[in-house]
C-alpha cells in the first residue's frame, strides 16, 4: 500500500532508499568521456595560466586593455562569472524561502555552481589589476603608512560584497551537503572514500537535536543569503552606474543587473543539468516538470531584460543627453554592432521562443536556447563595459578595444576551471540532495486505513500547491 | 561526562508512524530519547515536543555584531585617514551602509554556523552518545531510549509492540 502514494514530483521515486542509491550511483568510478571532460577543463587552465604568466612576467599590456578602454575581458568576464552563481543562490535560497518543492532535487547542482562561479569570478580583479601580488591592498589591513582603503568607492564595496557572497555561499553549500556526506559515508563501501566523508560529515548521524538545529540554521542561512544575492549584483552594477560614463550612468542597473545575472545562471544550470540528467539517467530526480520551471523562470527573467534593454534606449532618447544618445546609437550601429544585436537577439528575443510549451518541453532546445544566453550573457557585459568606455565624451578620445591572446586564453581557461571543479564536485560529493529530496517524498506509513487513504489523498492534493508543508494541514 | 558507557535500547523502525508511536509511549515512561531519521520530520519533532532551537539568538547576535562592526570600521578606518575624495563627507553613511550590510550578512551567517555547531554539537568527537546503525541516513527511523540495564526488557517490548523491526541493546 505504501508504495503507492508518490510525491507529485518524483513519481518515479518509490522510496527513501531508492534516493540513496541513485545519488550514490553518479559517486561510482568514472568513465572514459568524464576523464576525456576533466582533461580537457585541466588543459584550459593550463592555456590561462600561460596567460596568465605572460600577463605578470612582461607586463599589464599583454591584455588589450588600453586607454580608453581600461576595463575589458577580465571586467566582462569578472560580472559574467558572479552572474552565474546568481541563479544557484536563487534556487537554493530564494525558492526555499518560498517553499516551491520543485526546487529540493535540483538545488544542489545550482548551488554548486554558485561557489565554483563565484570562485571563478574572483579570480578576475585580481588578474586585471596587474599586479596581483599586491592584490591585499584592496583589503583593509592595517599598514605601517596608516593607509586604508576608500569606503567610499564602488570598488571596494564590491570587495566586500564579492568576498561576502563566496564565504556565505560556500557556507551554505556545505552546511547543506553534511547530511548528504553522511548518507554518503554511510553508504560507500571505498575505505579511503568513507575516511574522506567521515571527517566531512562531522559525525552527522541524524539525530533529532541535529536535525533541530540544523534546521533552523538552514532557514536562517537562506534568509541572510537572500538580501545577500540581491545586494552582490547590485554592487557589482553599481561599480558602473556610480560613475558617470554614458551608458553606465543609470538608476536602473541594479535591477537589471539582477535579472540579467539570473537569467545567465538560469542558463547556466539548465546547460549543466540537461547533460548530467542524461548522462547519469536523472530522470526521475531532474523530471520534465523542473525544467518547466526553469523555462518559466528563464523566460520571467528573460523578460525583465528585455524591458530593461528597451528601457535604456528610451531613456537615452527621452534625456536628450547627447552623449547618452550617441552611446546607445554606437551600440547598434557602431563598431561593436555585432556585439549589440547578440546580446539583444541572444537574451530578450530568442528567449521568447519558451512561450511556446513545445519548446519549453523539449529539452533538446531548451538546452541550446540555454546556451544563446549564456554566450548572449557575456556579451550583454561586453557591450555594457566595453563600447561606454571606448565611445564617451570626447571623439579624439574614441578608440577601439581589441580583445588580446592572453585576455582570449584566459577567458577560455576560466570556463575549464569552472568546469573542472564541476566534474570533481560530480563524482566526489552527492550532487542530489539526499535528505531534502526525502522531504518531499511521502513517509513510509504502517497504518493505511481508509481514514489515512483519504488523508493522502489531500495531502497530494496539498503539496501541488507551492507550500510543500503539509504536515500543518494535518493537525 | 556524565556518563561513560552509554545503555539503552535502539528499536529500528521502517515508517514514520510506528516510530512516532514508540517515541509517545516511551516519552510517557520518562525515558530520555535519542530519535534518528533520514531527513526532518514534523511528525517526530511534534512527537518529542523539543523546545524551539537556540540557534536564532545566534544569527541575531551575529548579524547586530556584523552591523556595528562594518559602521566601526568604516568610519573609523576613514577618520584615521581623512582624505576627501570627489568632495564627499569623510563618513558618508550612505556608502558606508553597503559595508555595514554585508558584514552584517558575514558574521550572522558565520554566528549561525558556529549556532548550529554548538547548539546541534557538532563536530561530534568521542564516544557516541547512543547506538548508530547506518540504515538511518538511508530510510530507516530509529529510537534509542537512554535506560538501564533493568529496564531493557520493558523498553524492548514497548519497541516491539510499537512495531519495531529490530530491537538492539547497547550494554556496554
Amino acid at each position: 500500500m505504501a508504495s503507492e502514494i508518490r510525491s507529485v514530483f518524483h513519481p518515479e521515486v518509490k522510496n527513501y532508499e531508492q534516493v540513496n542509491r541513485d545519488a550514490m550511483r553518479i559517486l561510482s568510478k568514472p568513465g572514459r568521456g568524464y576523464l576525456a571532460l576533466l582533461g580537457l577543463s585541466i588543459a584550459l587552465v593550463g592555456v590561462a595560466a600561460i596567460g596568465f604568466f605572460y600577463e605578470v612576467y612582461y607586463g599589464i599590456g599583454y591584455a588589450g586593455i588600453t586607454n580608453p578602454s581600461g576595463w575589458g575581458t577580465f571586467i566582462t568576464t569578472f560580472v559574467f562569472w558572479v552572474g552565474i552563481g546568481h541563479a544557484g543562490t536563487l534556487i537554493s535560497a530564494i525558492l526555499f524561502l518560498f517553499r516551491a518543492p520543485w526546487r529540493q532535487s535540483i538545488y544542489r547542482l545550482a548551488e554548486a555552481m554558485t561557489v565554483f562561479a563565484v570562485l571563478t569570478a574572483a579570480l578576475f580583479p585580481i588578474i586585471h589589476i596587474g599586479r596581483p601580488w599586491f592584490f591585499y591592498w584592496l583589503l583593509p589591513l592595517p599598514s605601517q603608512r596608516g593607509l586604508w582603503p576608500n569606503f567610499r568607492s564602488p570598488l571596494l564595496w564590491d570587495v566586500f560584497a564579492v568576498t561576502t557572497y563566496l564565504t556565505v555561499s560556500s557556507v551554505f553549500f556545505y552546511i547543506g551537503l553534511i547530511p548528504d556526506i553522511a548518507a554518503a559515508r554511510d553508504a560507500t563501501k571505498v575505505p579511503w572514500r568513507k575516511k574522506v566523508y567521515s571527517v566531512l560529515a562531522l559525525g552527522w548521524r541524524g539525530t533529532d537535536r541535529e536535525w533541530k538545529n540544523f534546521t533552523r540554521a538552514y532557514l536562517f542561512l537562506a534568509a541572510l543569503a537572500t538580501p545577500l544575492v540581491l545586494s552582490v549584483h547590485s554592487v557589482v552594477s553599481w561599480d558602473f552606474a556610480v560613475s558617470i560614463v554614458p551608458g553606465w550612468h543609470t538608476t536602473i542597473f541594479a535591477p537589471y543587473f539582477v535579472a540579467g545575472a539570473i537569467l545567465s545562471g538560469v542558463a547556466m544550470v539548465v546547460t549543466i543539468a540537461v547533460p548530467i540528467r542524461k548522462v547519469f539517467r536523472l530522470e526521475a530526480y531532474l523530471t520534465d516538470l523542473h525544467f518547466d520551471r526553469m523555462a518559466k523562470l528563464l523566460l520571467l527573467t528573460s523578460v525583465i531584460v528585455g524591458f530593461a534593454y528597451a528601457m535604456e534606449y528610451f531613456m537615452a532618447w527621452y534625456s536628450g543627453e547627447l552623449f547618452e544618445r550617441d552611446v546607445f546609437w554606437d551600440r547598434v550601429f557602431g563598431q561593436y554592432w555585432w556585439a549589440g544585436w547578440s546580446m539583444i537577439s541572444f537574451n530578450a528575443l530568442i528567449p521568447q521562443l519558451l512561450w511556446i510549451p513545445k519548446v519549453r518541453q523539449n529539452l533538446n532546445a531548451f538546452f541550446i536556447i540555454s546556451i544563446f544566453v549564456n554566450i548572449g550573457m557575456w556579451y550583454e557585459r561586453f557591450v555594457i563595459i566595453v563600447p561606454s568606455l571606448a565611445h564617451s565624451y570626447e571623439p579624439w578620445k574614441f578608440l577601439n578595444y581589441h580583445m588580446s591572446f592572453t585576455e582570449a586564453g584566459i577567458l577560455l581557461g576560466s570556463f575549464g576551471w569552472f568546469f573542472m571543479w564541476m566534474l570533481l564536485f560530480l563524482r566526489f560529493l552527492p550532487s542530489l540532495s539526499i535528505a531534502e529530496i526525502k522531504e518531499i517524498l511521502p513517509p513510509p506509513l504502517k497504518r493505511h486505513s481508509e481514514h489515512t487513504l483519504a488523508e493522502s489523498e489531500r495531502e497530494r492534493v496539498v503539496e501541488e500547491l507551492p507550500t510543500g508543508y503539509k504536515e500543518f494541514e494535518r493537525r | 561526562m556524565a556518563k561513560v558507557t552509554p545503555t539503552g535500547v535502539l528499536g529500528v523502525f521502517a515508517h514514520l508512524d510506528t516510530a512516532s508511536d514508540a517515541i509517545r509511549r516511551l516519552r510517557r515512561d520518562g525515558h530520555r530519547l535519542t530519535v534518528y531519521s533520514p531527513t526532518p520530520r514534523h511528525e517526530l519533532e511534534e512527537a518529542l515536543q523539543a523546545p524551539e532551537s537556540a540557534v536564532r539568538i545566534f544569527t541575531l547576535m551575529g548579524a547586530f555584531t556584523g552591523s556595528a562592526a562594518g559602521a566601526a570600521l568604516a568610519v573609523w578606518a576613514s577618520l584615521d585617514w581623512p582624505l576627501i575624495v570627489g568632495g564627499k563627507e569623510i563618513v558618508s553613511l550612505p556608502a558606508f551602509s553597503i559595508i555595514i550590510f554585508e558584514v552584517t550578512i558575514l558574521l550572522g551567517a558565520l554566528s549561525t554556523v558556529a549556532g548550529l555547531f554548538l547548539t546541534g554539537r557538532l563536530p561530534r568527537i568521542g564516544p557516541a552518545e547512543a547506538l548508530y546503525h547506518p540504515s538511518f541516513s538511508a530510510g530507516r527511523f530509529g529510537v534509542f531510549a537512554h535506560v538501564g540495564t533493568d529496564r531493557f526488557e520493558a523498553v524492548s517490548e514497548i519497541m516491539t509492540e510499537s512495531g519495531s523491526e529490530e530491537v538492539l541493546v547497547d550494554q556496554s
